[in-house]
Parts: structure tokens; sequence; C-alpha cells
């Protein structure tokens, strides 16, 4: 089955301003760099992104990375993430009121676009408790001990790195890309990856990709490794 | 400056036992994994995936999939393992970390901390320090005993949590400091500071340890 292959223009073409996007990496490591080339090209706007931080600047004559290169033109209006102090575009534009950034504690980030996945009505959570990020949230005491209770986050698109898959998109991420590529795949209402490397299904030992292929509704190949 | 924090490195160092995993932060808590002794064997957490986190690698000699939480270029241990998220924060959650060590903005004598945001000034979000502090079995606050002269260490933070009463341990180039129900013990003075000295540069009463030592040098 190779139909799901496509190009990345066309993989995103549906992506429309104010689509909700779920983008895998930290940092940029595991970021599907070719996906986001392409909404930039696209030109879409007043995104909604859920990440786990705001990619990095362009800095030193090196270009922006991973949705660094969204923030870098405008084209989100609300970041979902658990660290952002690595690009100032975020402060700036939290400052100036074109950007709405929320906080969301890593693990927290993790678990509840798992439960999303994973059909869970929620997690109960120990971090936060006794924080801001407890405002305006339930809390629950499971045997004596106190529990946020943190809801399911979901997304119409989620864009994911693969560093391997098949045709029919079953993938694995090498080393420190996996992060939240892997969660994410099951949390999207339409799931899209970009690999560096597309063999045809039956040519690896099934043990050897992680992520189910039935989570993935296209696939892109011609990511490239990050040249540092 | 170099030299204190190399002290509080080299202390810190000292509270990790040989098989532990542990978390170090962005900064001076990195530093403490080049205080190992090498007859202690601990394991490095990276919250951003994986376990056996070794050091920073130079320019021209980087793996494009491997960095650490702070988006340095690494090594991984032989013995490294890889995982996503959501497993790198049941191993945090789960009190699968024996140790982490971070640094804070404000730590108070209850055990509360702040290190994650100045409302309207610093927004650089929390990232996995609100787990690691709940999760973790051991806290330890690694860190100069002020910001240039201002207090640090308070009766109670006024800036926004971390987490409640989740420190066990304060480190500073003045002294190592536990956190008890009754308040912060002082267990070991640095011999370049006489008592009134650490207690001026505190902004709650110390409790002095009747077994008060002086602070070990690396």
């Amino acid at each position: 089955m190779i139909r799901k292959i496509m190009t990345a223009d066309e993989a995103v073409a549906d992506i429309n301003d104010g689509a909700s996007v779920m983008v895998g990496g930290f940092l940029g490591t595991g970021t599907p760099e070719i996906l986001m080339d392409a909404l930039v090209r696209k030109g879409v706007k007043h995104l909604t992104i859920i990440c786990n931080d705001g990619g990095l600047p362009a800095k030193d004559g090196k270009p922006a990375r991973g949705v660094g290169k969204l923030l870098e033109k405008g084209m989100v209006d609300h970041l979902i993430a658990s660290h952002v102090g690595m690009n100032p575009l975020v402060g700036q534009g939290m400052n100036d009121g074109t950007l709405k950034c929320t906080l969301v504690p890593q693990g927290t980030l993790a678990e509840r676009i798992r439960a999303a996945g994973a059909g869970l009505g929620g997690v109960l959570t120990p971090t936060g408790v006794g924080t801001m990020i407890a405002e305006g949230k339930e809390t629950l005491t499971i045997d004596g001990k106190e529990y946020l209770l943190e809801k399911p986050l979901k997304a119409e698109f989620a864009l994911c790195r693969a560093s391997e898959c098949d045709d029919f998109g079953n993938f694995r991420c090498n080393l420190a890309t996996k992060n939240f590529n892997g969660v994410m795949a099951l949390a999207a209402d339409t799931v899209i990856i970009a690999s560096e490397r597309i063999i045809k299904t039956g040519e690896n030992h099934p043990d050897d990709f992680v992520v189910p292929g039935i989570f993935v509704d296209r696939i892109v190949g011609g990511e490239m490794p990050w040249l540092i | 400056m170099a030299d204190l924090k190399a002290r509080i490195a080299a202390r810190t160092a000292k509270e990790l036992k040989d098989g532990d995993v542990v978390n170090l932060g962005i900064g001076l808590p990195t530093l403490v994994a080049n205080y190992i002794p090498d007859d202690v064997h601990i394991v490095i957490h990276s919250e951003n995936g994986f376990t056996g986190l070794s050091e920073e690698v130079k320019e021209g000699d980087e793996h494009p999939d491997v960095i650490n939480s702070g988006g340095c270029f690494v090594r991984h241990t032989p013995e490294a393992n890889f995982f996503d998220t959501a497993m790198s924060f049941s191993i945090i959650r789960g009190g699968h970390v024996d140790a982490t060590v971070l640094g804070a903005m404000q730590v108070d004598e209850k055990g509360n901390l702040a290190n994650w945001i100045i409302p309207g000034k610093m927004v650089a979000g929390m990232g996995g320090a609100m787990d690691l502090v709940v999760g973790a079995r051991k806290v330890i606050i690694s860190m100069l005993h002020t910001q240039k002269g201002k207090h640090k260490i308070l009766k109670e933070c006024n800036l926004p949590l971390t987490a409640v009463k989740c420190v066990d341990m304060i480190i500073t180039e003045m002294g190592v400091m536990e956190i008890t129900d009754d308040g912060i013990v002082l267990k070991e003075l640095h011999p370049d500071f006489t008592l009134e000295e650490i207690q001026e540069a505190t902004g709650c009463e110390l409790i002095i340890s009747p077994d008060l030592k002086p602070m070990e040098e690396a």
C-alpha cells in the first residue's frame, strides 16, 4: 500500500487558517522540518500550535528551527508548550499581544496528548498541585495524595518526524528524536509524517518499527538530518 | 564566580551515590557531572528522552539526533536507552529518579521552590521542572546563596511556585542546608564565612545543627 506517499506541499494542502496542529520535536530535534517549510510556503495563519517548545530562532546566519519558522512568519496565534525560553520571539509576541502562550508542564503535556489518543478522560498528576497551574482545575485526593485533573489535548493535525518508515506508515524515530512524535500520532484527526527514509513494507522486521502505521494518514519522504 | 560554582558543584557531587539515577538541570547543576568520583557510577537522565547522558561534544563531532534538554549536542554512554517523552516523565513522576539537582530563583523554609517564571519579565516556562521536583526522590537546589546580594532563601517565596514542599537540600558557596519540618537546618558552613555572614545572606532564620561541620572542599 503506497497511496499515502506524497510531497510536503500536498501533505499540508488542507491545513488552513485557524487549524490546530501538533508538532513533534524538542528544540527542533525530532521536528519534521520539511513540513514546517511547506507550511511557511503555504503562508497559513492563525494556527494553534501544540509543541514542546517554541523551536529555535534564526541566529548567527543559521535558519530558524522547528516551530521557530512559523513564529518568525507570524503564523501562530496560540502556542501550547512547556518551555519557550530558547526562542525570544515567543516572549516578544506575548508582550505585544500578537501571540497567546499556554504553558503546560512537560510531563503533563505528553500525558494530556496521550490521554486524547488513548481514549482517556484525562490524567491525574501530582505535578502542579499548589501552583498557578492548578488554578481553575479540579483536584482529587487518592489514597491521601492530591492530584490535578488534566484534560485530554487533541488537534486536527499532527506533524511528526520519522527516521525510517515503511510505505504503510509504520515508523521509528532514532535516538533523541522520539520525544512527542509517538504520542502525537495518536491524538490528531490527520497524521502526517516526514521521514528520512521510506522502505517497502516487509523489508524490515516488524519489531524495528515502534509507532503503528495505522495512525499515519500521509507520508512525506526527504526529511534530512539537521545540518549543523 | 567560576570557583564558587565549582565549589558548589563539587559538594553537590558528594550527595550522589553509586547506582543513582540523576537528573541535572541546566547551568550550574550540569557541572556536577564533572565532580563524580571514578568509583561512583551514576546514570544521568535527560528529560528530552534518554538515560545515559554523557558529556557535550565539540563542534564537528555532533550527532544530529542526540541533544540534551538544554539543546546542546551530547554523547551518550554505552548503556544509554532512548525513549519518548511519556516514558521519560513516567520515569520522573514514578519515583525512578533518585535525585535531581536544579537551580532556583527562590526557596523558602518550608521547602517551596520558585524557579520558572517572573511575571511580566521572564516567560521561559517550566519545561520539565515541575514534574522533576514532584517526582524525584531527592531534590537538591545548588545555587549561589544570593542574587547579587538579594536574598534567594526566604521565609516565604513570593514568586509563583514550581512546587510546594519539594526541596530536601540547598547547597551554596556558603554552606549546606537541609529542609526539615522545623525549618532550614545549617549542616555545613564554608570556612570562608562566619555564622553571622550566612545568616545575613539568608531571608529566614537558620537553625544551626548541633553537629555543624565545615563544608567539604572539592
